[in-house]
């Protein structure tokens, strides 16, 4: 066969996961990527836009622009898009608990463009529900948040009908520590969940609820482990399929389809070599691309360098260059899915529909999905599976290279430079984006603000849908963190369950175990007392995996440890620390703000009269911030490099005994 | 006790008093140390606080029940109404312990406060500390610190049913929360296993029927009037979600209250429990040998209860003589 009669597949959607300072800094960056052959947008918000706040919010500082880009009103979100025709456009915009507010926005905007909302393409993450699993940027209670998700999905079934009004995330399940089986079992219940919810709302007439299927899409994780993970996505596809079949009725096989996009696992990228990150991120892709009748739809991958620090340009390019290469150069899209027919493949399939099948009756055996957040169910079940996961790495079983074996290295050019091979985010942005919303608000009609805002109060306290109201405050000028505000008084604020109530995994504890016990044991007796800890998330970051395995790591060591969630002021903190007169404290930050966050906290410690008690931190902290904090007086900074928890637990004792005036050394 | 050490008592205690939060930190941390010197110390500033404090100030309050049953929140609910009424706070909150490690996770101290900076609240987060179902020694000195410096201690337990008789000996008033739809509750009242509380409460009313039900039965197996004599059980149902019943609990909770201080019956009690917790602390520190030596528990208990003599100075008396005491071995 010549190689000019093969027809060649469509390529999938290529994004690469990005937003950073300002909207207009994000679009320069838009423009950019879109004109090096990226064919969609993807969304990075920072964390104050996700949870609902103003970038002016006492709380988000030290955040904004960090993680994403901030967006506060529909001046931003013009900025955005300059030059950006949404008409022409597929966006994915990765926002949940503030996604109705943020659609509403990008409508406001296609508004001004002149293109009409019905013609507009793509994605909303709006699965609120894993949030409370991972990640973390809930803002309400599981059931009006369940109750906002499907009002975005009832309107834009009926008003946007090209978009994807929900991407049902198994993604930040294998992040939070899922095996393939717990990912598909709490991904198909979190479907079922909303699709359940948009059934009972009576929103939607019964013949057209095939088509609201036929819009659920999801975003999916690929690990390392990649023969399995591609079983996994063969998997999802059997299953969705029958479900959809089975409890909604759906007769169309093209609405039955598993609709999926992929950013491969950041779980496994490694701060040690970080260079070995690029071949795992293409086995990975790999796994969501070999077999085409399980193949995602988009795209994007993480960069080489995420768990050193934030992104360059460059570093998002190489990602994808990498997608590029397979797509163009591979004959990977000349073929037929290669898979069919392997007894090994369908045997593996059969495997993880059997035990996610068994997952699925026992999260419907504790009360259904919702009902599993509340009682923390799914949460304990996820930190349980990291735990397991954590252990395996300490004792090798679970082998990373360059982590935990061959981990001698020659210095890397990649990560010597001036910039240290990371994204440094202009310190400005946060002070000039605060400005400019400042004025944003002085120039905007207060009655029409005020109107708006009473009609969207209307609508979230009487149950109407909460689309139309959004949109007109849109319009009206409303900021992000005033639509939060009114929605926060409806219907309250929510603090998840942690998950870290399970069980001992390791009950006779490995040797170095042991010894760190006997050594927590002796410090507490000669310092009176039992040792206390106190683990702080603070800021709006809700990545907890780290904290939580310290937290379960701690008392399995013996550790009396005060462990509260995510999202403390640094003004809770200290007073937790105070009031339950601990040890050391470890603060956990992995959005970049550490610099801030800390200055914050020994500021309060110094009030409360507690700048004795020792501080240290995790979390992904460039070398020279490290530097820094350590120069404030931190007694250690962990990262992503420090694998080995007893060797971390052991560093703390030390720390206190230190502190304390005992021999640090004993 | 030297000067130096009664001066050094004398102001920690009135910091105490006047709600300076550094310095009431400051006193749980050293009532919570082993070390002798600290014991000495701890000591003098427990004697201290029982003489300058009026014994019938401040209500202790007992909050127990099965795990799952709402306690958390409800305590959350209560704290949001007594500063609503201007009361001032604390909370001991007792969490089980790892028999293994020794280790403990302490949690929920984030849901009862109402703000970082309500100087009324204060959390406190204890491990029980191997006392499966009961409270460790800490918390009843701990409780006469706080109840120094705060209108109201609310210790938070769980309770399985048959070690509840710790915060019943601890607290002026007990009230269990009961899990709705579970028959636990009611077959430990009616096997005589649960220690009959003050006031009785189905959290999460919201549940509906199953709660009613558990309330129903709850009501039929009291036989309502407590053992104290003069209190009519009540069996309240409360939404600590919606607020539903909360203040109808504070208020039953402040007519026990009122009650056992017109009957004067709070001094006595509370000497009573005192007595119990100062056998239960001794105990602690020297064993049943050292029980022994001051003439076993029975009689340990009728001088404790018989005196007038300040606890903890009796307390200080009865450790010196274990301490001076010749050792067994006739050395």
């Amino acid at each position: 066969m010549s190689q000019a009669t093969v027809k060649r597949d469509h390529p999938w959607l290529m994004r690469t996961y990005s937003g950073h300072s300002s909207a207009r800094a994000s679009n320069e960056l838009y423009r950019t990527n879109l004109s090096r052959g990226q064919t969609g947008l993807s969304v990075a918000f920072d964390l104050p836009t996700q949870t609902g706040y103003d970038s002016d919010h006492p709380l988000a500082r030290g955040e904004v622009g960090k993680v994403g880009v901030p967006i506060n009103h529909i001046g931003d979100m013009e900025a955005l898009f300059d030059q950006i025709p949404l008409g022409q456009m597929n966006t994915s915009m990765t926002i949940n608990a503030t996604a109705p507010w943020l659609l509403a926005l990008y409508i406001a905007v296609a508004e001004r463009q002149g293109v009409d909302p019905a013609a507009l393409q793509g994605t909303t993450q709006n699965d609120v529900l894993k949030e409370f699993l991972s990640r973390g940027t809930y803002i309400f209670p599981p059931q009006p948040s369940v109750r906002l998700t499907t009002d975005l999905i009832t309107y834009t079934v009926q008003h946007i009908p090209k978009w994807n009004p929900t991407n049902i995330c198994s993604y930040h399940l294998q992040e939070a520590g899922a095996t393939p089986t717990q990912e598909l079992a709490f991904a198909l219940s979190t479907a079922t969940a909303i699709l359940d919810a948009v059934r009972d709302s009576g929103q939607i007439p019964a013949e057209r609820f095939p088509a609201v299927v036929g819009r659920i899409s999801f975003f999916v994780n690929a690990g390392i482990r990649f023969v399995e993970e591609t079983c996994k996505l063969r998997a999802f596809g059997r299953m969705w399929d029958t479900l959809a079949r089975e409890r909604y009725g759906v007769s169309d096989p093209k609405q039955r389809l598993f609709r999926y996009g992929v950013q491969v696992n950041s779980l496994g990228l490694t701060e040690s070599q970080p260079e070995n990150n690029v071949q795992r991120i293409v086995l990975e892709m790999l796994a969501v691309t070999l077999s085409k009748n399980a193949r995602a739809r988009a795209i994007q991958l993480p960069a080489w360098n995420e768990a050193l620090g934030l992104p360059r340009p460059w570093d998002q390019q190489w990602a994808l260059r990498m997608q590029q290469v397979l797509a163009l150069e591979t004959d990977l899209l000349e073929y037929g899915d290669v898979l069919d027919g392997s007894p090994v493949i369908e045997a593996k399939v059969q495997e993880l529909i059997d035990g996610a099948l068994a997952e699925i009756a026992q999260v419907d055996a504790h009360g259904g999905m919702v009902a599993c957040i509340d009682n923390g169910y799914v949460k304990r079940e996820l930190v349980q599976s990291h735990t397991r996961r954590m252990r395996n790495i300490e004792s090798g079983e679970l082998q990373i290279v360059g982590v935990n074996c061959y981990q001698e290295s020659a210095e890397s050019p990649l990560t010597a430079g001036e910039e240290s091979g990371i994204m440094k985010v202009d310190e400005r942005a946060e002070r000039e984006q605060i400005a400019s919303l400042q004025a944003f608000r002085a120039q905007r009609d207060s009655t029409k603000v005020a109107q708006a805002l009473q009609q969207l109060r209307s609508a979230a306290a009487g149950g109407s849908n909460i689309m139309p109201p959004s949109i007109e405050c849109a319009r009206a000028g409303v900021t992000t963190g005033e639509w939060s505000a009114v929605l926060r008084e409806v219907f309250g604020e929510y603090r998840a369950p942690t998950g870290i109530d399970i069980a001992p995994l390791n009950l006779a504890g490995s040797d170095a175990l042991e010894q760190v016990r006997a050594r927590v044991r002796c410090t507490g007796e000669e310092l009176g007392r039992p040792l206390r800890l106190l683990i702080g998330k603070p800021g709006l970051d809700g990545h907890s995996n780290g904290a939580e395995q310290i937290a379960v790591k701690g008392r399995d060591a013996g550790f009396e440890i005060v462990y509260e969630g995510i999202r403390l002021t640094p003004a809770q903190i200290a007073r937790a620390a105070q009031e339950e007169g601990v040890h050391l404290i470890g603060l956990s930050v992995l959005s970049g703000s550490h610099l801030e966050l800390v200055e914050d906290i020994l500021s309060e410690m110094k009030t409360a009269g507690i700048a004795d008690i020792p501080l240290v931190i995790g979390g992904i902290i460039p070398a020279e911030d490290a530097r820094r904090l350590q120069a404030q007086g931190l007694k250690a900074v962990f990262t992503p490099k420090d694998i080995d928890m007893n060797v971390i637990m052991d560093t703390m004792v030390t720390i206190i005994r230190a502190a304390n005036g005992l021999d640090p050394a004993a | 006790m030297n000067l130096p050490e009664a001066n050094a008592a004398a102001e920690l205690a009135a910091a105490i008093a006047s709600g300076d939060r550094a310095a009431i930190a400051g006193a749980l941390n050293l009532l919570d140390d082993r070390r002798p010197d600290a014991r000495a110390k701890a000591t003098a500033l427990l004697a201290h606080l029982q003489r300058a404090q009026d014994h019938a100030t401040g209500q202790l309050i007992g909050i127990t029940g099965p795990p799952g049953a709402g306690k958390s929140t409800l305590s959350a609910a209560l704290i949001r109404v007594w500063r609503q009424r201007g009361l001032r706070v604390a909370v001991l909150a007792v969490d089980p312990s790892s028999p293994i490690s020794g280790g403990a996770l302490l949690g929920d101290r984030v849901r009862m406060q109402t703000s970082a900076d309500d100087d009324g609240v204060f959390v406190r987060s204890l491990s029980n500390r191997g006392q499966f179902g009961g409270l460790s020694a800490e918390v009843w000195p701990m409780s006469i610190v706080l109840l120094a410096g705060f209108d109201i201690v609310l210790i938070e337990t769980v309770g399985v049913g048959q070690r509840e008789v710790d915060i019943a000996r601890l607290c002026d008033t007990t009230c269990y929360v009961a899990q709705p739809g579970s028959g636990d509750s009611v077959q430990f009242l009616k096997a005589g296993i649960l220690e009959v509380p003050h006031i009785l409460v189905v959290n999460k009313d919201d549940m509906g029927a199953v709660a009613r039900r558990t309330l129903a039965e709850l009501g039929a197996a009291l036989t309502r009037t407590h053992p104290d004599g003069h209190w009519q059980v009540p069996v309240l149902a409360t939404s600590a979600a919606s607020g539903t019943g909360v203040e109808a609990l504070a208020d039953v909770m402040q007519q026990h209250y009122e009650l056992l201080r017109s009957q004067q019956q709070l001094a006595a009690r509370r000497r009573r429990y005192q007595s119990y917790w100062l056998h239960k602390r001794l105990q602690d520190e020297f064993g049943s040998f050292g029980i022994e030596r001051l003439g076993g528990e029975k009689a340990l208990l009728a001088e404790l209860e018989a005196q007038d003599m300040n606890l903890f100075e009796q307390y200080a008396a009865l450790r010196q003589r274990l301490c001076s005491a010749p050792s067994a071995t006739g050395k």
